[in-house]
C-alpha cells in the first residue's frame, strides 16, 4: 500500500496490520539536520494526534503527533545512533514508529500522496 | 586572508588554552605552610595530589581575561537579542546596590538590623505592585522560568483549595509561546494544549474558545506575544478564562513594552512574573544573577508563598511561613537582594513618567528598526496588521526573500559576528520559519540604531548580489570560524578528558 500523509507531516504506511510511522521529507528538510529523536515506550496506546515523539534539530524541537490511533509495537532504535536517517531516508530507513492500529480503515481518512504534494505546494 | 602567526595569538587577541591544558600540578599560586604534627586522616589521607590544573595568580589572572576578550557584552555594544530586553546596566544601580548595608547583609541576620533591607523590598513590592495593578507580590524567585513556577503553583494551590485540582488539569498555551511557558505546566504537573494562532500572528480567539472546558485549569500568555506584536483580544481571553473557572498566567518577559503604560491587572491577569533582569535593568547572566518577582491577583493571594514584608508598630517584619495551602518558599532566604536594590534604583531613578518612556521608546526604538529594515526583508504579518501596522518592543524578520541563493537566517547570524554584533534571536518564534527577531531596546540612541540597520541592510544586498558565499562561510574575523554545531549536537564532548592520564597518577 501507498503512503498516506498528515497536514502535520507525518506519513504512515500499512504493513500488514502494522503501520509504519515517519515524518515527510519535506519536514526532514524544513528542520534541518536532525540531532535528536524521542521515541515512545513499546506497547504505549497512543490517541490520534496525541504527542507520539519528539524531534529534535540544530534549530528547533518539534512534537511529532500520531497520525492514528493505536498501540506502539516497535520503535526505530537506529535513530538513537543515527538521527541524520531522519533526513538522508526520511520516508524508508528514518521511519519512527510501528502501531498495531486501533482501527484498520483509519488510514484512509489520511491524504494520498498527490493530495499531499499539493498540499505542500500550497505552503509555498 | 589567512595569516599564521608564530604565537598563535591573533594581534591583541592572545590563543588560550584551556586551564588544564597549560597548567602543572607542581605550581599554585598560593604557599600554604605544610600541616604541623601527625595527619589524622589515616586511611583517608590522600594518596595522589588531585588533578587539578595549578596557576600563578598572575597566569590565573590572565586566563579569565583572555577568555573575556572573546566575550560580548552589553557594556561593549548593541545586543539585539528578541524577547531578552538586553538594555543598559545603569551605572548608579551598582552604585546603590554597593552600599554597606545592602552589600554586607546575612540572610539569617536579626531582622531588627535590617530594616533599612526590608523597607526597600517593601517599597520595590509597592512599585512593582502600582505597576501592575495586582493585589500581592512574592520577590523570592530567582529569575523568569522560576516566577513561572511559583505563578502555576500558587494556581494549582487555588485549585487545589477549590477541591478541582484532580479534574482541572489542562492548561492552554498559545503555539509561539516561551519554550519555558509548556515546561512550567509539565513541571507543575499541567497537560499543555496548544492554541493555535491566526495569520495576523495572534491567538486564534475561536480556537481558544472551542477549548475551553471544565478541565481547563489556566492559560499561559505573553503580552506583547514572541512575535512582538499586542493581542489585542487579551481582555477577553481573560474573561473567558475566569467565566470557564480558569486563571489567567501572563508571562512578564516582554513586560518592557508596557510597563507604565498598561496594568496587567487591568486586562484580567492573576499571576505575572517580572524579570527585574529584563525591565528594570539589572545585569544578565554572568553580570549578576537574575530576579523574577511574581505579582498576583486577588483571586490568588492568599496562595503566595513566604517570606512576606509586612509592617508593625512602625517597623518591617518577615512572615516566614506561608498561610494554609499556599505555596511554601521558593528558595531558602529572601531572594536576590543585590537585584532588588538596583531594580529599586532604576525605578526611583526613572520615576513613574520615567517607566512610561521606557516603554514608548522601546516601541519607538522597535519600530524605527521595523521601518528600515522591511524594504530589505520579509516581515512576517506586516510587523503588524496592514502595510504601516507597528510592532511593540521588538521586530521579527525572516530569510524567505534569500531562498533562491541558499541563505538562511544562520547565515546573516553569523555575519553579524564579523561586523562585531552578538546576533538577534534565531529561528524563535518557532511558528515563523527562519525567524529573525530583534530587540533593540530604549537604551540604544538613533545614530547605534543606524549603525546596526546599515549592516543588517548591507547583509541583505550582499545575500541577494554575487558575494553571497561569503556568507555561507562567515564568520571570517571572529575568534572561532564557524563550528559543526549538527556534529556538536549529535557528538556531545561535554568535559575535558585528561590525554596524560598515567603521568598525572605516576606523581
Amino acid at each position: 500500500m501507498s503512503k498516506r500523509y498528515t497536514k502535520d507531516h507525518e506519513w504512515v504506511r500499512m504493513e500488514g496490520d502494522v503501520a509504519i510511522v515517519g515524518i515527510s521529507a519535506y519536514a526532514a528538510e524544513q528542520l534541518g539536520d536532525v540531532v535528536y529523536v524521542e521515541l515512545p515506550g513499546v506497547n504505549k496506546e497512543i490517541a490520534r494526534g496525541a504527542d507520539m515523539a519528539v524531534v529534535e534539530s540544530a534549530k528547533a524541537a518539534s512534537d511529532v503527533y500520531a497520525p492514528i490511533a493505536g498501540s506502539v509495537v516497535e520503535v526505530n532504535e537506529a535513530l538513537n545512533e543515527m538521527p541524520q536517517l531522519v533526513n538522508e531516508q526520511a520516508e524508508k530507513d528514518g521511519w519512527f514508529v510501528k502501531l498495531r492500529p486501533t482501527n484498520n480503515t483509519d488510514v484512509l481518512n489520511l491524504m494520498s500522496e498527490a493530495e499531499y504534494a499539493e498540499y505542500v505546494k500550497g505552503l509555498g | 586572508m589567512t595569516y599564521e602567526t608564530t604565537s598563535g595569538n591573533r594581534g591583541l587577541l592572545q590563543a588560550e588554552p584551556l586551564i588544564f591544558e597549560h597548567g602543572s600540578i607542581a605550581r599554585t599560586g598560593v604557599d600554604l605552610a605544610a600541616p604541623k604534627g601527625a595527619s589524622r586522616l589515616g586511611a583517608l589521607a590522600r594518596k595522589a595530589p588531585l588533578p587539578l590544573p595549578g596557576l600563578s595568580e598572575p597566569e590565573a589572572v590572565r586566563h579569565y581575561v583572555r577568555l573575556s576578550q572573546r566575550n560580548y557584552a552589553i557594556d561593549l555594544g548593541l545586543f539585539p537579542l528578541g524577547s531578552c530586553t538586553m538594555k543598559h546596566n545603569p551605572r548608579l544601580n551598582e552604585r546603590a546596590a554597593r552600599m554597606e548595608g545592602f552589600s554586607d547583609l546575612h540572610p539569617l541576620q536579626p531582622i531588627s538590623t535590617t530594616q533599612g533591607a526590608l523597607a526597600l523590598m517593601h517599597e520595590l513590592s509597592h512599585w512593582l505592585l502600582e505597576l501592575t495593578g495586582l493585589e500581592a507580590v512574592a520577590l523570592s524567585p530567582k529569575a523568569g522560568a522560576h516566577g513561572e513556577f511559583c505563578g502555576m503553583l500558587a494556581i494549582r494551590a487555588a485549585l487545589a483549595a477549590r477541591g478541582e485540582i484532580n479534574k482541572r488539569l489542562r492548561v492552554l498555551v498559545p503555539e509561539s509561546a516561551h519554550g519555558t511557558n509548556p515546561a512550567t505546566a509539565v513541571a507543575c504537573g499541567f497537560i499543555v494544549d496548544e492554541v493555535p494562532a491566526t495569520e495576523q500572528g495572534r491567538v486564534d480567539l475561536v480556537a481558544f474558545k472551542a477549548k475551553l472546558g471544565d478541565d481547563v485549569a489556566a492559560i499561559m500568555l505573553t503580552n506583547p506575544n514572541t512575535c512582538g506584536l499586542f493581542e489585542p483580544d487579551v481582555k477577553e481571553i481573560a474573561d473567558l478564562i475566569h467565566a470557564a473557572g480558569g486563571y489567567f498566567y501572563c508571562d512578564g518577559a516582554n513586560y518592557n513594552a508596557l510597563v507604565g503604560r498598561v496594568r496587567p491587572g487591568d486586562l484580567g491577569v492573576d499571576a505575572m512574573h517580572i524579570n527585574l533582569h529584563k525591565t528594570f535593568s539589572t545585569p544578565h547572566g554572568g553580570g549578576g544573577p537574575g530576579a523574577g518577582p511574581v505579582v498576583f491577583s486577588k483571586a490568588l493571594a492568599p496562595f503566595a508563598p513566604a517570606p512576606k514584608i509586612v509592617t508593625r508598630d512602625g517597623a518591617f517584619e518577615l512572615v516566614e511561613r506561608a498561610g494554609e495551602g499556599a505555596v511554601g518558599r521558593m528558595c531558602a532566604f529572601h531572594g536576590q537582594m543585590g537585584m532588588y536594590v538596583r531594580a529599586l534604583t532604576y525605578m526611583l531613578s526613572h520615576g513613574s513618567d520615567g517607566l512610561r518612556q521606557v516603554a514608548e521608546d522601546a516601541v519607538l526604538n522597535a519600530n524605527y528598526l521595523l521601518a528600515r529594515l522591511k524594504p530589505h526583508f520579509n516581515a512576517p504579518f506586516g510587523g503588524g496588521e496592514g502595510e504601516h501596522a507597528p510592532c511593540m518592543h521588538e521586530a521579527l524578520l525572516d530569510d524567505t526573500r534569500f531562498k533562491a541563493q541558499g541563505v538562511e537566517t544562520i547565515d546573516f547570524a553569523k555575519s553579524l559576528l564579523d561586523e562585531g554584533y552578538h546576533p538577534m534571536t534565531t529561528y524563535f518564534p518557532l511558528v515563523v520559519h527562519g525567524a529573525m527577531l530583534i530587540e533593540p531596546t530604549e537604551t540604544e540612541s538613533k545614530a547605534e540604531l543606524d549603525r546596526f540597520a546599515d549592516v543588517m541592510i548591507a547583509l541583505a544586498k550582499r545575500a541577494l548580489g554575487n558575494d553571497s558565499a561569503r556568507m555561507k562561510t562567515a564568520p571570517h574575523l571572529a575568534p572561532m570560524r564557524r563550528l559543526d554545531e549538527t556534529r556538536a549536537a549529535r557528538q556531545p564532548k561535554l568535559r575535558w578528558k585528561p590525554t596524560e592520564a598515567a603521568s598525572i597518577a605516576a606523581e
